[in-house]
């Protein structure tokens, strides 16, 4: 019965081949108004210097596919979508694209990857921010054309570490520091309230900083992994909470009826 | 999805609008044998072809985050539309704030609703009978009973019968069965127990099994072998929940409910209805004797003025927008708009009464890992429990609110994820935030309290004599102002939930505002607008008939929440279809006797 019910699941979300492209109006905004063509250009270029925007249409099309792999045997959904406009208001939900071009130096790049391991660091659990593509996150998330506020705030912070490298410990930058000299740093700024005036700029950096880190990470495979989310796979029944579960929560008998 | 070609341009009903009252009306006047025209502003839309089902925050741009365009995340299933629709702006006056959601492609915002389906109460269609607030409806919850349960039964709804005050059952073998309780809400509902108040399954428009396609259709449809027929065919494609991804993106399975996969397939099968896309309705058109003979639309592929002609308009293109075709709608005879002799198009808008608060609760820390992603809605929630002491005048508000909760495990770590987690650890980084963020993942409950409105003169909508969209047509200007009534409520719902926080050994998170003005929603916000054209029994001081019918003119009905009266706590999708069913049989009816 439940195999039987997952085969039909399956197939119905399983549309098969895509019909021709019908061309769609759009609005779009004239703040981010970069054609679709444009868009893949972006992405192209990045995948060439090796700092590919984590959102490339291959990737859209891989994570489909995993996503189905619990489903072996049928076929994943079509790669993109015909009916969209591919505008911001109307974009492509299937094979998503980052419209924007990515404006972080190498030499920023570096500093994001030193400063995202300081705040998510590699261990038996789980690797480091850096090595799962955060700082390309970071790079995405500062260069959208809304957020220029925020690439300001990352620059200036950046700008702020290098400079108490110097002044403090005599070294070139943050990244050539100790883990033990970047921690005597950052724990000026950790939490705003307990930071001195003259550094609440700084506190609030590297609050931004945590949050864009925080959300680059753990929506990753590793970072889902690590907190053990097991959802978004189809399921034959909804089988409420485990045993262990239950058990932990002190529930049972009356609280379960 | 829009795949018939223009036929002709004379039509048994024009339907203005794609979404729940529009979808019903089609779906009922095309299965009746009726030769239906839908209109639809936006873009076609198919959601078995455009859903991103098992898409990741990962491959999305931004992780997924709103952005002004995409205001309820990326993956959200609403294309061109939100809190601004470029080149289609609204006032708001000056003093008032209001949020105006609109969605322009095919079935509207049933795309990306929350699938709440709450039936109204007896208590909810004789309010002002019961206390002396706002209006009665000239029905009453026995005449909207049986379309309650079509409705339920067509578009598949789980739930319970608690048999509650003021929370009607269902009629047997009408409600699917509910999914099991998640942790958090087993929890949650342990810690309201000792407080009284009642968690109880909620009801969705979610199919928790396949449809019964032998059974349902002749019981929907008895005598009426073309409804039957597309109805079973219909049932027959539609897949239960799969219990994995949001539904707020919408469902290529077809297991919950938009119009787009439950409504518009069958009518299209019928063979009897067109829908044109893009299709901009400015005014309706009477004739000398004062009968609508049709609607003038703005192609938006072309920017032509086009019309339409039929027997019958329904609008049914949201409250305020049907308002707004009223309004622009002038003649000799009716300078202040069409069906509006009453001068109440427009007036009495309504919206639902929010406040929330969000919490930690220590006891969900760390727990086993586990699939928590169930319905993607709520399996469990509150419906309002203090009838007797609102009766009493131990309240000092006069209407009620449910409660909505969410967090626990359910879906995917997205965008924001353990943003602001700073007053929890002071601000950890490195190894310990690691650690923190693992111990938090999970623990969180966010409680929305979901309250009545009661309709007042300050809240309305008019023409903005000084601005017109991008097709020339003028738009609409907001008047918002809560009264005390609403304040009150907001402030009681965070209280209570600050309440169950405690109860559950939890922390709040929010602020918790003694202030109404602070604790409450903007006007708009919950995207629960109905009124602008309500029902009544006297076309003096109302609208529409019972039926949604114009008093003014015989063959104008309106079919989506501009016809509300009242605004119960309860989620106004399920009501709109159940009332649109009925003013849809009604047309037909008419139809058939000539009298319209």
């Amino acid at each position: 019965m439940s195999d039987e019910r997952l085969k039909r699941v399956v197939k119905a979300a399983s549309p098969g081949a895509a019909e021709a492209a019908r061309p769609e109006d759009g609005p779009d905004r004239a703040d981010n108004s970069i054609s679709r063509r444009g868009a893949l250009k972006v992405i192209a270029a990045g995948a060439a210097l090796g700092a590919a925007a984590s959102c490339a249409p291959e990737d859209a099309a891989r994570s489909a596919e995993s996503a189905h792999e619990a489903l072996s045997g049928f076929e994943p959904l079509p790669p993109s979508n015909p009916l969209a406009a591919g505008t911001a208001a109307d974009p492509d939900l299937l094979a998503p694209v980052v419209p924007w071009e990515m404006v972080l130096t190498d030499e920023e790049m570096r500093l994001v990857a030193a400063l995202s391991d300081v705040i998510i660091p590699a261990d038996e659990r789980s690797p480091s921010a850096s090595e799962v593509g955060v700082p390309d996150y970071v790079n995405e998330f500062v260069s959208a054309p809304a957020h220029t506020e925020q690439l300001t705030q990352l620059r200036g912070g950046l700008a702020w570490l290098n400079r108490e490298a110097r002044e403090r410990f005599g070294a070139g930058d943050f990244p050539a520091l100790t883990v033990e000299q970047q921690h005597e740093i950052c724990d000026e700024i950790r939490f705003e309230p307990d930071a001195p005036a003259e550094l609440k700029p700084h506190a609030r950096f590297f609050d931004a900083f945590r949050d864009m880190i925080s959300t680059g990470f753990w929506t990753t495979e590793e970072g889902m992994r690590d907190l053990g989310y097991v959802g978004n796979i189809p399921l034959p029944s909804f089988d409420g909470p485990p045993p262990e579960v239950l058990e932990q929560l002190g529930l049972s008998g009356e609280d379960l009826a | 999805m829009a795949g018939i070609a223009r036929s002709q341009n004379r039509y048994d009903a024009v339907v203005v609008g794609s979404g729940a009252g529009g979808g019903i009306a089609a779906f009922i006047l095309a299965t009746s044998g009726l030769r239906v025209l839908m209109l639809e502003a936006g873009r076609d839309y198919d959601p078995i072809r455009e859903t991103p089902m098992f898409q990741l925050p990962k491959d999305a741009p931004l992780r997924g985050a709103a952005t002004p365009e995409k205001p309820f995340g990326f993956y959200d299933a609403t294309v061109d539309g939100g809190w601004q629709v470029p080149g289609e702006p609204y006032s708001v006056a000056e003093g008032s704030e209001f949020m105006w959601w609109r969605s322009r492609m095919l079935g509207g915002r049933t795309n990306h609703w929350g699938r709440i389906s709450l039936r109204m109460g007896e208590y909810d269609f004789k309010p002002r009978s019961r206390d002396g607030l706002g209006f009665d409806w000239p029905m009453s919850y026995e005449d909207l009973a049986p379309y309650y349960d079509r409705t339920e039964s067509l578009i598949g709804v789980y739930g319970s019968n608690e048999g509650l005050e003021n929370t009607p059952n269902s009629s047997p073998g009408v409600l699917q069965p509910p999914p099991r309780p998640r942790a958090y809400e087993l929890l949650t509902r342990k810690a309201c127990r000792r407080l009284g108040i009642p968690v109880i399954p909620a009801h969705l428009a979610i199919m928790t099994q396949t449809q019964d396609a032998d059974r349902l259709p002749g019981e929907l449809f008895p005598g009426n072998e073309l409804a039957r027929r597309v109805t079973a065919d219909s049932m027959r494609g539609r897949a239960a929940c799969y219990w994995a991804t949001p539904c707020g993106r919408g469902c290529s399975i077809r297991a919950n409910f938009q119009s787009t996969t439950v409504l518009l397939p069958p009518a299209l099968a019928t063979g009897n209805l067109e829908i044109r896309t893009g299709a901009m309705v400015r005014e309706v058109t009477v004739d000398s004797q004062g009968r609508a003979t049709g609607v003038h639309y703005i192609d938006k592929a072309t920017l032509i003025d086009e019309f339409a002609s039929a027997r019958v308009v329904v609008l049914a293109a949201s409250a305020c927008e049907s308002a707004r075709i009223l309004l622009n709608s002038t003649g000799n005879l009716f300078p202040n708009g069409l069906a509006n002799s009453s001068g109440l198009v427009g007036k009495y808008v309504m919206d639902t009464v929010g406040a929330s608060v969000y919490s930690q609760i220590p006891a969900l820390e760390s727990l086993p890992p586990h699939n928590e992603d169930g319905a993607s809605g709520m399996h469990m929630y509150m419906p309002w429990w203090l009838y007797g002491e609102q009766l009493a005048g131990r309240l000092d508000f006069p209407r009620g609110y449910h409660i909505e909760f969410g967090g626990g495990r359910r879906s995917a770590p997205g965008f924001g994820a353990f943003a602001g987690l700073e007053p929890l650890t002071g601000g950890s980084y490195g190894q310990r935030f690691k650690d923190d963020c693992r111990r938090y993942y999970g623990s969180f409950i966010g409680f929305d309290g979901r309250g009545e409105m009661i309709p007042n003169e300050d809240c309305y909508c008019e023409i903005d004599p000084d601005r017109v969209d991008s097709y020339g047509i003028p738009v609409l200007r907001f008047h918002w102002k809560w009264a005390e009534h609403e304040l009150r409520q907001a402030v009681h719902m965070q209280q209570t939930f600050a309440g169950i926080v405690d109860e559950m050994g939890g922390q709040v998170l929010s602020t918790i505002h003694t202030d109404g003005a602070q604790a409450i929603s903007k006007g708009g916000q919950i995207i629960h607008e109905v009124g602008g054209g309500i029902m009544g029994e006297d076309p003096r001081t109302s609208v529409l008939n019972e039926f949604c019918q114009s008093w003014d003119v015989p063959n104008l009905f309106v079919t989506d929440g501009a016809p509300f009266v009242s605004n119960a706590d309860k989620n106004p999708t399920l009501s709109i279809m159940a009332i649109a069913w009925r003013a849809s049989d009604y047309i037909v009816e008419q139809l058939r006797q000539r009298s319209i």
